[in-house]
């Protein structure tokens, strides 16, 4: 059965009606057209559906539509400038070559937002705890774990707090 | 789109309760990070849902006066782990549940749904046996409090009825007051992992941290249910910190244990598991209790 719900999706306030049985994945692939939002496993376990509720990553694959009723979602898509410029996480991603298929590419970054969200700082251990919801296949992780470090590195210098 | 037949969001405690009464079949569901997995699955499909998500009253960690740490059942692991009050009074909580998945999973994964479960598996269960804690389970005639030691009744079973949702477990002042614990999770894998074997070693030593005063051991996958080694615990109560002590405890939970051989292990695998994992989780723990055992 459909239902009317409201969520503010990337500062924007959106109504729709959704299936109560639709995941999140899909409403924001399929019905809004964010397909920044990739659907790999599933069942939760690759993370590149990874997307920020309310601040916090989750992966939208087992995260039923109904649940965001009222609150802020937050995809790649959003990270966009006013002018279309890359984020400077998007950017560090790209200086530090931590890209090869792309696939997971859009859940790590939102995983980074929600990590430099915080304004702390992380080193290299922490941040692979951190990442460990994300499968790459591509990359072997170490230049995602560059481009993590340099841009925490770059917002604590920016915000710090310990 | 999940093969789901019936979905009913809950508005409150009350509420949920009465769709459950209406409902012989229907399932509550919580984060998600289990039901909705096993409606892909397939195991679960067609099934009707109760929801509690985003049920306020559910929500959140507090102290009561005489000093019980209640925590609401739908309460995310990543937000236990960072409260205040677990880090400052039962981070062995924290610790332990900061290891359950991975961190997108620990947004949504919820302390009551790893609970309810009742899979012995569970990264919350060790600690919360570990820790005396006690189940509030509210039905439709009222509330009934539980120890969860009582609360499990086989592997995925627990005792609570149909018409019951499990609306806060509550950890009393006199089990945390004065501990040090800790909680070791084995796996294949550092995360996205279920346990092959938990352990948490909660110990309060005397005064002048040389012998132990309390002690608490339990496992999870050690037998069907999450379990405690009561037997051990009680005969090193009294025992000087040391080699004697590690050794006694080590060698006394392979006495009370049982574990099954399954795809992820073999029974005597942990067996060699769980008489290590007690020893480190016993030396780390009388550290955080202020005391050292010499190696």
């Amino acid at each position: 059965m459909l239902k009317v719900i409201k969520m503010i999706v990337n500062d924007k306030e959106v109504e729709l009606a959704v299936d109560e049985r639709e995941a999140l994945v899909d409403t924001l692939r399929d019905r809004l057209g964010l397909t920044s939002v990739k659907k790999g496993c599933e069942v939760g376990e690759c993370g590149a559906c990874t997307v920020l509720v309310d601040g916090e990553a989750i992966d939208s694959c087992i995260y039923l539509t109904m649940w965001a009723e009222g609150r802020r979602i937050l995809t790649v898509e959003g990270l966009k400038g006013p002018n279309g410029e890359l984020s400077p996480i998007q950017q560090a991603f790209i200086d530090e070559a931590a890209v090869q298929c792309g696939f997971c590419t859009p859940g790590l970054i939102m995983t980074a937002v929600e990590i430099v969200g915080t304004g702390k700082k992380y080193n290299r251990e922490e941040l692979r705890k951190m990442i460990s919801g994300h499968l790459c296949r591509c990359t072997g992780y170490e230049n995602i774990l560059n481009a993590m470090e340099r841009i925490v590195e770059e917002t604590y210098k920016v915000v710090g707090e310990e | 789109m999940y093969d789901i037949e019936k979905y009913y969001q809950a508005k409150d405690v009350a509420d949920c309760i009465r769709a459950l009464r209406e409902d012989p079949d229907a399932v509550i569901i919580s984060g998600g990070s289990d039901v909705l997995i096993k409606i892909r699955e397939g195991k679960m499909a067609g099934c009707s849902l109760v929801s509690i998500h985003g049920i306020p009253e559910l929500e959140g960690i507090r102290m009561e006066d005489d000093g019980t740490i209640v925590i609401g059942p739908a309460t995310t692991f990543s937000h236990i782990t960072n409260n205040d009050i677990i880090k400052k009074h039962i981070p062995i909580l924290g610790n332990a549940v900061d290891q359950a998945g991975g961190p997108q999973l620990r947004n949504i994964g919820t302390i009551g749904g790893n609970v309810c479960n009742g899979v012995t598996s569970a990264d919350s269960a060790s600690s919360l046996f570990a820790l005396n804690a006690v189940l509030e389970l509210t039905g439709p005639d009222g509330v009934r409090l539980l120890p969860i030691q009582e609360f499990y009744s086989g592997p995925g079973r627990t005792v609570r009825e149909h018409t019951e949702l499990l609306t806060a477990v509550r950890i009393t002042r006199e089990n945390y007051e004065g501990f040090g614990g800790h909680y070791i999770k084995y796996g294949k894998r550092e995360a996205m992992e279920i346990a092959t074997m938990g352990c948490a070693v909660h110990v309060k030593l005397n005064a002048d941290k040389t012998a132990v005063e309390d002690l608490r051991i339990a496992f999870g996958v050690a037998a069907p249910t999450p379990m405690r080694c009561t037997k051990t615990e009680e005969s090193v109560k009294g025992m000087p910190l040391g080699q004697e002590l590690l050794n006694a405890v080590g060698k006394g939970v392979l006495e009370e244990v049982n574990p099954r051989t399954s795809w992820r292990a073999s029974r005597e695998f942990r067996l060699q598991l769980i008489e290590e994992m007690s020893r480190r989780a016993l030396a780390q723990a009388v550290i955080y209790a202020g005391g050292e055992i010499h190696a």
